[in-house]
């Protein structure tokens, strides 16, 4: 294969055996040289990192085949990434804006302090998802998983939504998840879990809340995009979206208020 | 930071080092150059029932010297079959040490006791001979290690020819102790090989705990600790290897509590009697064992294996994955898929619950 075909549009590139540096400046190469590119294909990807790293342009859609590395779209603001393969740790640290969708599994830390935009990922993720997602103004992040998601979910969590789904890549159900320690020092956000949670799964901070109708509606819209992102029945949609979820959001604002400045007030 | 990566026939193939060397570089981002090595099981079938010693000398003029200090410390319990450097590719490292390999059998009256006797050699040369250090004494294994990037150790101890049914290596980011030869990964004693990525934070109460049954840390890096608690624990006080990588990462007090009454006893037990092994900060760690390794019940499997292990609260990344016969363990997918594209199972193991592959019978 050719290693870079480029026509108005749309960019193919061959990434076997590129260094990631290499790969990451042939990105930003193309985009320079082509600021009304709509697609970039990326073929052969395996490890390289920091893909798509702080890329400014909202209409850009980053397909990636292959294994992509470590912080995949990080500090990224509008370009969609679709990837299909598995990803390393921390896919969408700290990503502004924008959506990036997994077709295989997350690593570790997927979604590391992000502060908007959505990620979709078919099946699971690695320990300390949603670490440290916050919100601001219109800014909301929003994660969501199809599988399972290892302990630490939305650890220290300041905003956002996480949602897991719970289902395997047939639209079985999982049973009930064994993910410990979820939502640790939490103080913002909450996390939907299909099914029940119980609560000696939880962090310290971290609560279990009535799952309410406005909760529902809440969460509707982004488990109908996972199904369109992924050509799920509208079957199974139904299911999911009328299903009963756990909500586990923070017991306060300020958790741990009283544990460094116990004197002060 | 580190890379780990390591491999496995679970029918025994030989499989050529240059494997292990492509895979290991592709993690090299996540070390610094600063150390890289390898150790490859079934590597020596020449001289299979023999120990093969891995000796660094200090590169200086009288290096004939301490070899043969080291020789007449082997002699004084058996046989050296062979000796020789073992051969490097000139020009690719600067040569701090040089590494010198010994084949060897022991004296007949020593037989029954030869891998406490090999224990106690390996510690008497580490702490009394300057400028020698053993950083490998298995039987038909052998490490190989330098301060360097992945593919220049490779190249220069010619891994590519060299053929193992099992390979585990390591590309070093020195965090606590400096980057040299010896505290390059893997750590070997006997059998015992151990690549670990994260530090160890207990290696005081660890380093105490061991020299106390007469191991001595001298290659100045945590991970040291690592192979001879595993070496005390299963070989010496024969702990099933469950229960002795319990000891090791030890299940949450919380956890033990809601355990069925028999085995919350045991578990309990482990953490009382051996409180000093467990290892406490980030890891994920890779050890490969050669034979008369313990399994659940205490049965002896004179059989072969390989085990992955993190941290309690996965600091550490692992992935695990298997085609056919092959069994994979890694800091990152990708390097298993550099070697291996198409793969049966990709899987990440659970914080501090092991991973234990085994040869076939």
């Amino acid at each position: 294969m050719e290693k870079e075909r480029v026509n108005n549009m749309e960019v193919i590139v061959d990434a076997k055996d590129l260094e990631y540096r290499e790969l990451n400046e042939k990105i930003h190469e193309i985009l320079n040289k082509n600021p009304n590119i709509k697609k970039i294909i990326l073929k052969n990807v395996l490890g390289q990192r920091f893909i798509g790293n702080g890329i400014q342009k909202k209409d850009l859609i980053i397909e990636i085949h292959g294994i992509p590395g470590g912080d995949l779209g990080m500090f990224m603001n509008g370009p969609t990434i679709i990837v299909y393969g598995n990803t390393d740790h921390a896919p969408g640290n700290t990503m502004d804006d924008g959506k990036i969708v997994i077709h295989g599994s997350g690593g570790d830390v997927t979604g590391h302090s992000m502060r908007g935009g959505r990620i979709f990922v078919r099946d699971n993720v690695g320990y300390r998802s949603g670490i440290h997602m916050k919100e601001y103004n219109d800014k909301f992040p929003v994660l969501v998983v199809g599988g399972t998601a290892k302990d630490f979910l939305g650890e220290y969590m300041a905003g956002g939504i996480v949602i897991i789904l719970n289902i395997d890549n047939k639209g079985n159900d999982l049973g009930k998840i064994k993910g410990k320690m979820i939502g640790t020092g939490i103080h913002g956000g909450s996390i939907y879990i299909r099914g029940n949670v119980d609560k000696s799964q939880l962090g310290v901070a971290a609560d279990i809340k009535e799952f309410t109708e406005e909760d529902k509606k809440r969460i509707t819209p982004y488990i109908e995009e996972f199904c369109k992102e992924f050509g799920l029945s509208d079957e199974l949609k139904n299911k999911l979206i009328n299903s009963k979820y756990t909500k586990i959001a923070p017991i306060s604002k300020r958790p741990f208020e009283k544990l460094y400045t116990p004197d002060l007030r | 930071m580190c890379g780990i990566i390591g491999f496995m026939s679970r029918k025994k193939r030989l499989i050529s080092g240059d494997k292990i060397a492509i895979a290991l570089d592709s993690l090299k981002e996540r070390g610094n150059g600063q150390g890289s090595g390898y150790v490859g099981y079934g590597i020596y079938p020449k001289y299979k029932d023999s120990y093969a010693i891995h000796v660094f000398l200090d590169n200086e003029p009288h290096y004939n010297e301490i070899k043969e200090n080291v020789k007449k410390t082997l002699e004084k319990y058996g046989y050296v079959l062979k000796d020789e450097e073992i051969p490097t590719k000139e020009g690719v490292l600067e040569k701090e040490h040089i590494p010198w390999r010994f084949f060897y059998d022991f004296d007949e009256k020593y037989r029954d006791v030869e891998e406490d006797t090999m224990v106690k050699i390996v510690m008497e040369i580490n702490d009394k001979i300057d400028g020698a250090f053993v950083f490998s004494s298995g039987k038909n294994l052998g490490v190989f290690k330098a301060s360097g990037w992945p593919k220049e150790v490779a190249e220069f101890y010619k891994l590519d020819e060299y053929k193992g049914y099992m390979w585990l290596s390591h590309a070093r980011y020195p965090t606590n102790t400096r980057g040299w030869w010896g505290g390059a990964h893997p750590f070997n004693l006997l059998n015992w090989s151990v690549v670990h990525n994260g530090e160890i934070t207990s290696y005081g109460t660890n380093k105490r705990y061991v020299e106390s049954f007469g191991y001595k840390c001298r290659l100045l890096t945590d991970t040291e600790v690592v192979s001879y608690i595993f070496d005390l624990l299963i070989r010496k006080h024969k702990l099933p290897v469950e229960y002795a990588l319990s000891a090791i990462a030890p299940r949450f007090w919380k956890e033990i509590d809601n355990m069925p009454e028999e085995e919350r006893k045991i578990h309990e037990a482990i953490r009382m009697t051996y409180g000093s092994a467990t290892l406490n900060g980030p890891f994920a760690i890779i050890v490969g064992t050669h034979e008369g390794m313990m399994f659940m019940n205490g049965d002896i499997e004179k059989e072969n294996a390989m085990v992955g292990l993190t941290d309690r609260i996965k600091l550490r990344p692992l992935v695990a994955a298997e085609k056919d016969d092959l069994t994979f363990v890694s800091s990152e997918e990708a390097a298993i898929r550099k070697i291996c594209p198409e793969l049966d199972r990709v899987w990440m193991p659970d914080a501090g619950i092991p991973v234990i592959a085994r040869v076939e019978k």
